[in-house]
C-alpha cells in the first residue's frame, strides 16, 4: 500500500531542487531548447546582426540595442526587441540567432521567477549570472552549428550596492565587465565608442547620451545593426537597472537623445 | 502470516477524516476576502520566514493550513504545474481552476490510498481582470473541492469565522477595511487582539502589472491596521 503510494507522489520528488531547467528536464523533456541539427546540413544564415551594450553608471547599469534583426543581407524584422527584463533586478541582452536566443531569454527568465517562488527569495546575481552560463554551455551543439548565442547579462547587486555587467562566449564562459561592454555584429565599433565616452560616476541622462551615441557608431559601420528609422518612429529599446528595479527608459526620452545626438553631428561633421 | 484485522471501507474513512480533521483543527486559520481592487489573504502566522500565503503565478496565490511540510509539498508541486503550463503554453493559460483540481486529485488520492490523510487544507485564488469574476477554490483534506464567492475561511475556526464573514462581509471594500475585517474575524473566538507581528497578509492586486501576488510588509500592515481602528 506505501509502495503504491510512489504513483502520485512522483509530483512531489525531489523537493528540494529549485530549478526550473531541471524540472524542465524531467517533467517535459520534449520542451528543452536543445536543438541539434545533424552535422552533414549547412545551416541557412540565421538572422544575427545586432548590438546590444550595457554600460555602468552611477546608479546602476543601463542597456541599450538596436531593433533590426537580418536574415543574410535581408531585413528580417525592424521592431525586433533584444534586452529582455529577466527578474526585477536584472536584464539580458541577446545578441546572435534569434530563436534559439529569445527561447533562451524566456527559459532564464522562467529560472529566475522559479527559483524565486519556490525559495521564497531571490537568487544572488552571480548565481543568476552563474546559471545562464550554464545555458549557453548547453546550446554548444547548436553553437557549433552555427546558431551561436552570447548573450550580455546585467543586473544590479543588492548586497554591493552596484551594478554589475557580464560577457558571455559561446562554450559559456563568463566573463565579469567592470565598466561598459556590447555585443553583437557592431559590438566593436559601439566598444570603442564606449571607450572613449565612458567616465566613472556618470549620472542618467549622461550614460543615455554615451549609450546611444556607441548605438550610432555601431549603426553607421556596421550594416547588421539598425539605427533608428524616422519614418516608422523606431528607436533603440533603453532599459536601466537600480535599486529601485528594472525600468524601460521611454521612447520619447530616447528619441529626444537620439535626436540631439544627430544634430550634434551634423554641425559639427563628427566622424565623417 | 497472520490476517489482518477486517475493518470496514465505510469505518476505515471515518477515520481517516478524523484524523484528518483534528490535525486541521490544531492549526491557526486563515482568511481570504475579495476587496475593491483584488483579493486579500490574512493569516496568524507569527513566523516571518515560514510562510502559509505565498504566489503561485501572475495572477494566482495559495494558502494552507494544517501540517506545513504537507502544504509545503503542495505549495511546491503547484508551482511547478504552473510554471511548466506557463512555459509550454503562454502564460495566459495557468489558471486556478486548473490548479486546484490537480490539487483536488492528487488530496483525494493520498486520501483514499495512504495510510496517513494529509492534514491539510488548501486555497487557490485566482484575481480576475478587466471585469470578470475572481475566483477562489477552497480544497479538503479528501479532495473535497468547492468554489467560494466574496470570502473563505479555513483553519481550525473557519465555522465561526465563515459565520461571522456572513454577518460582516460586504462588497468593495478597500483594502484597509477589508484588512480590519478579516483581523476581527480571525479573533472571533479568542479573547484576544492580533497585532501586525502576529500576522501573515498578502494580496493578489489587480492595479499591478504582471504578477499581481504583493506580501504587505510588517510595518506597512500596522500603519493599515492603525487606520481601520
Amino acid at each position: 500500500m506505501i509502495d503504491q503510494g510512489g504513483r502520485w507522489h512522483g509530483i512531489f520528488h525531489d523537493y528540494s531542487n529549485p530549478s526550473f531547467m531541471d524540472l524542465l528536464r524531467r517533467e517535459a523533456p520534449h520542451l528543452m531548447p536543445t536543438a541539434s541539427p545533424s552535422p552533414t546540413e549547412t545551416p541557412r544564415e540565421p538572422p544575427h546582426g545586432t548590438t546590444v551594450l550595457s554600460v555602468r553608471y552611477r546608479d546602476g547599469v543601463i542597456m541599450a540595442g538596436d531593433r533590426q534583426a537580418t536574415a543574410g543581407f535581408q531585413v528580417a524584422s525592424r521592431r525586433i526587441e533584444k534586452i529582455f527584463k529577466a527578474d526585477e533586478l536584472s536584464g539580458v541582452g541577446i545578441a546572435g540567432a534569434a530563436g534559439p536566443a529569445t527561447e533562451m531569454a524566456k527559459l532564464f527568465q522562467t529560472e529566475l521567477e522559479h527559483y524565486e517562488k519556490v525559495e521564497g527569495e531571490n537568487l544572488s546575481l552571480d548565481g543568476k549570472a552563474n546559471r545562464l552560463s550554464q545555458m549557453i554551455r548547453m546550446n554548444l551543439p547548436a553553437a557549433m552549428q552555427g546558431l551561436v548565442v552570447v548573450p550580455i547579462f546585467a543586473g544590479y547587486d543588492e548586497k554591493a550596492g552596484v551594478g554589475r555587467l557580464f560577457k558571455y562566449d559561446i562554450t559559456g564562459g563568463r566573463y565579469e565587465e567592470t565598466n561598459y561592454d556590447a555585443q553583437g555584429s557592431g559590438a566593436n565599433f559601439a566598444r570603442d565608442s564606449l571607450k572613449k565616452l565612458w567616465k566613472r560616476d556618470m549620472a542618467r541622462e549622461e550614460v543615455l547620451r554615451v549609450a546611444l551615441e556607441a548605438l550610432f557608431d555601431a549603426a553607421d559601420e556596421d550594416v547588421g545593426t539598425g539605427g533608428a528609422d524616422l519614418v516608422r518612429g523606431i528607436f533603440p529599446t533603453v532599459k536601466t537597472i537600480t535599486r529601485s528595479g528594472f525600468a524601460e527608459v521611454a521612447e520619447d526620452e530616447v528619441r529626444r537623445v537620439w535626436e540631439v545626438v544627430h544634430a550634434d553631428r551634423a554641425r559639427n561633421a563628427t566622424g565623417s | 502470516m497472520p490476517l489482518p484485522y477486517y475493518v470496514s471501507p465505510e469505518q476505515m474513512m471515518k477515520d481517516k477524516a478524523e484524523y484528518a480533521r483534528k490535525g486541521i483543527a490544531r492549526g491557526r486559520s486563515i482568511v481570504t476576502l475579495e476587496y475593491a481592487d483584488g483579493i486579500l489573504l490574512v493569516a496568524e502566522n507569527p513566523s516571518t520566514l515560514l510562510h502559509k500565503i505565498s504566489e503561485i503565478y501572475d495572477r494566482i496565490a495559495f494558502a494552507g493550513v494544517g501540517k506545513y511540510n504537507e502544504f509545503e509539498n503542495l505549495r511546491i508541486a503547484g508551482i511547478r504545474h504552473a510554471d511548466v503550463k506557463g512555459y509550454s503554453y503562454s502564460r495566459g493559460d495557468v489558471t486556478a481552476k486548473a490548479l486546484a483540481n490537480a490539487y483536488s486529485q492528487a488530496l483525494g488520492n493520498i486520501f483514499t490510498q495512504d495510510i496517513k490523510p494529509f492534514e491539510v487544507e488548501v486555497l487557490v485564488a485566482e484575481v480576475a481582470e478587466n471585469g470578470s469574476r475572481n475566483e477562489i477554490y477552497h480544497i479538503l483534506y479528501d479532495g473535497t473541492i468547492e468554489d467560494e464567492h466574496n470570502y473563505a475561511a479555513m483553519g481550525g475556526q473557519a465555522d465561526e469565522i465563515r459565520r461571522f464573514l456572513k454577518d460582516h462581509y460586504h462588497e468593495g471594500q478597500a483594502l484597509g477595511e477589508a484588512l480590519g475585517l478579516g483581523v476581527r474575524a480571525l479573533t472571533v473566538t479568542q479573547n484576544k487582539t492580533l497585532s501586525e507581528r502576529d500576522l501573515e497578509v498578502a494580496v493578489l492586486d489587480r492595479t499591478k502589472v504582471r504578477r499581481k501576488f504583493r506580501r504587505i510588509p510588517t510595518e506597512a500592515l500596522g500603519q493599515l491596521l492603525g487606520a481601520a481602528r
